[in-house]
């Protein structure tokens, strides 16, 4: 499967999306072009404030922003905008429940940037806050039709965004769609929820399993929290022979625990397997060794899906759809970052 | 500007702050005592504040703000108590929330609170609660945790700034919270951004929790440091209610910072005895508490 790859997606988007909104401004912590949102700096120029490498203070600002009516837009990395200031985004926000998004670039083990770059556990955090809606974006389309769908919530949001050159893995037509699965494939052995960049990975190795005779209920998830939607539960109680869950996050506390407290409030009883980063830190290097070195890439989906059906399918990684190549110098970011 | 009006707004919130701490065997008193002037100041006419109708009885807690609830609407502001919003009124935003009994009195003593307000004082279901939270009575941010309404007020006065707005936002802050490295992201910030009409007035008591600041961290000089970073800065003694008026009006086209030095036993000596730790008083014998209520007496004549 080759996808259209789409440089840049945030960035156009973004501009032509707020263009009749005044009340959006963009905040950001020294990545403006790092967060595609340098050009939009210079189109909307009154309505952009630099807020430096001072992170608790641009939360709080943001939030006195919304208290006033504004809907502040910070852009910056994901690490910058819960590890540092958590307890700015709680009681300065998330408490008063106010209209600050989140833009969080550079979700799980994307960075050869490392474990300082490397936002590996803010899905867990962050579920935990009261208020708080958490989107995550997987592919081009997603990134461009993410704008209204935050811009709805009455709360504050956390979007863990995608950058640079995108993958659009869903047709143009078919936007992102609040607290709504997406659903890939039917099948009756293995429900596999996937989010975020797990996704494409996830498909490298679905068809193959699929022309092995595998039923493969494949849901694609773009809304973390609220996490109610009921084609999941469906779609779990379907499951014959177990569930698998992949996620460029730890395994502890995300997308994998999600579906976890769902399976057993409901009681059902097949085995769950949770493919993401098994209670570890990462380091520096390009994604695709990093999802190698821990287990997160399609071959650790063959083998999951091997183990839960007690089968050998004589998948390796040389059968596996070939990974596509991301240049870490590539023109559509702004450093190798 | 009423100097002896200050003064009686000042003098009520010692009395009142006392008193509640001799019903109730503890209170934040140190505190009322180095900031009454400064407070008396602020809402004896520095503030631009709209007037109410008359003191509002504190209403019952109605619930935390829960997104898509009426309750995310329906939430009870303190901020109801400094009067409506208007782009030419001033706002007060208060950050060290356990000054909440000292502001408590304050408003009492303005008439913006009932008189009978501190009776819910602590009480369960009250809004007028221990550590003041932006339900309580005067407060409009949530900032327990301290150091963060120097910020919620750098974005409230940018906010106005876009919409040119005339009135000044004021945050009051205690020394303490210039340990935290989230005041000086603020005040670099409000300098970037020129808030001119940011204002933060400050009780310099030198006491904290632990003690003396000088003993658990030095803040000084801070005039020098505060003017480092852009603003323009003025230190007062804070028991001169003249003084105090003059830096807090001073035009000037920076955000501005008023340092008010003051006495933390100031008006009630014999808090003295309390020294180094003087961040909450609470009797330890009866006959502590009947020197208390003898100063009490000797204050009320």
């Amino acid at each position: 499967m080759s996808y259209e790859i789409v440089a840049r997606p945030h960035e156009q988007k973004f501009i032509d999306w707020s263009k009749d909104k005044p009340e959006v401004l963009v905040l950001t912590a020294d990545l403006t072009n790092s967060c595609e949102v340098g050009r939009w700096r210079e189109i909307y120029p009154d309505r952009y404030f630099s807020m430096g490498m001072a992170e608790q203070n641009m939360l709080g600002m943001a939030a006195g922003l919304a208290r006033e009516g504004f809907e502040p837009w910070l852009h910056t990395f994901a690490v910058f905008l819960y590890r540092r200031p958590l307890d700015q985004l709680e009681m300065s926000i998330a408490y008063p429940s106010l209209k600050v998004r989140l833009i969080a670039f550079l979700p799980g083990i994307m960075t050869p940037g490392g474990v300082t770059h490397q936002a590996i556990e803010d899905i867990a955090v962050l579920r935990a806050i009261p208020n708080m809606t958490i989107l995550e974006v997987g592919d081009a389309t997603e990134a461009e039709t993410v704008l209204d769908i935050a811009h709805a919530v009455k709360g504050p949001v956390y979007v863990r965004a995608l950058r640079g050159e995108v993958s659009r893995i869903f047709p143009i037509n078919e936007p992102f769609k609040f607290n709504t699965a997406r659903i890939l494939s039917l099948g009756v052995d293995i429900t596999l929820i996937t989010s975020g960049i797990m996704t494409e990975e996830a498909l490298r190795a679905v068809p193959l399993l699929q022309e092995k005779g595998i039923g493969i209920n494949h849901l694609h998830i773009s809304t973390l929290k609220p996490f109610t939607d009921p084609q999941v539960l469906l779609a779990l109680q379907n499951a014959k022979h177990g569930v698998v869950t992949m996620e460029n996050h730890s395994i502890i506390g995300g997308i994998g625990s999600a579906v976890a407290e769902i399976m057993a409030e409901n009681g059902i009883g097949v085995p769950l397997k949770r493919i993401g980063l098994k209670d570890t830190y990462a380091h520096g290097a390009s994604q695709k060794y990093l999802m190698r070195e821990y287990d997160m890439d399609a071959q650790a989906l063959v083998v999951s899906i091997s183990k839960l059906m007690n089968m050998n399918f004589g998948i390796y990684e040389s059968n596996l759809e070939e990974v596509r190549k991301i240049d870490v110098h590539s023109s559509a970011k702004a450093e190798a970052l | 500007m009423d100097l002896s009006t200050m003064q009686n707004i000042a003098d009520g919130i010692r009395l009142r702050v006392l008193a509640h701490t001799l019903a109730n065997n503890g209170g934040y008193m140190s505190q009322a005592c180095s900031s009454a002037e400064l407070l008396g100041a602020m809402y004896g006419g520095v503030l631009n504040l709209a007037l109410l109708d008359e003191p509002i009885n504190p209403p019952p807690f109605n619930g935390v703000p829960v997104l898509n609830s009426p309750s995310a609407t329906t939430y009870l502001t303190g901020a109801q108590f400094h009067g409506a919003k208007g782009p030419g009124y001033d706002r007060f935003i208060i950050s060290p929330a356990h000054y909440a009994l000292v502001i408590y009195a304050a408003l009492i003593e303005i008439n913006r609170l009932s008189e009978n307000g501190l009776d819910y004082f602590n009480k369960d279901g009250s809004t007028v609660e221990l550590i003041g939270a932006e339900h309580s009575p005067g407060f409009e941010t949530t900032t327990g945790s301290l150091a963060q309404a120097i910020s919620q007020a750098g974005g409230i006065s940018l906010a106005r700034k876009i919409r040119n707005e005339s009135g000044k936002t004021w945050v009051f802050m205690s020394d303490g919270e210039f340990q935290e490295g989230q005041t000086w992201e603020a005040l670099q910030a409000a300098s970037f951004h020129k808030l001119s009409k940011l204002r933060v007035i400050v009780d310099v008591n030198q006491a904290q929790c632990d003690g003396p600041m000088d003993s658990v961290m030095s803040i000084e000089p801070l005039v020098e440091r505060v003017r480092a970073f852009g603003w323009s800065a003025t230190v007062v003694d804070g028991h001169n209610l003249s003084a105090i008026t003059q830096a807090c009006l001073l035009d000037t086209n920076r955000p501005h910072m008023v340092l008010c030095y003051t006495d933390a036993v100031r008006g009630l000596p014999l808090l003295n005895e309390r020294r180094p730790t003087l961040h909450y008083l609470q009797f330890k014998n009866e006959s502590e508490r009947e020197r208390y209520q003898f100063a009490y007496n000797e204050m009320v004549k």
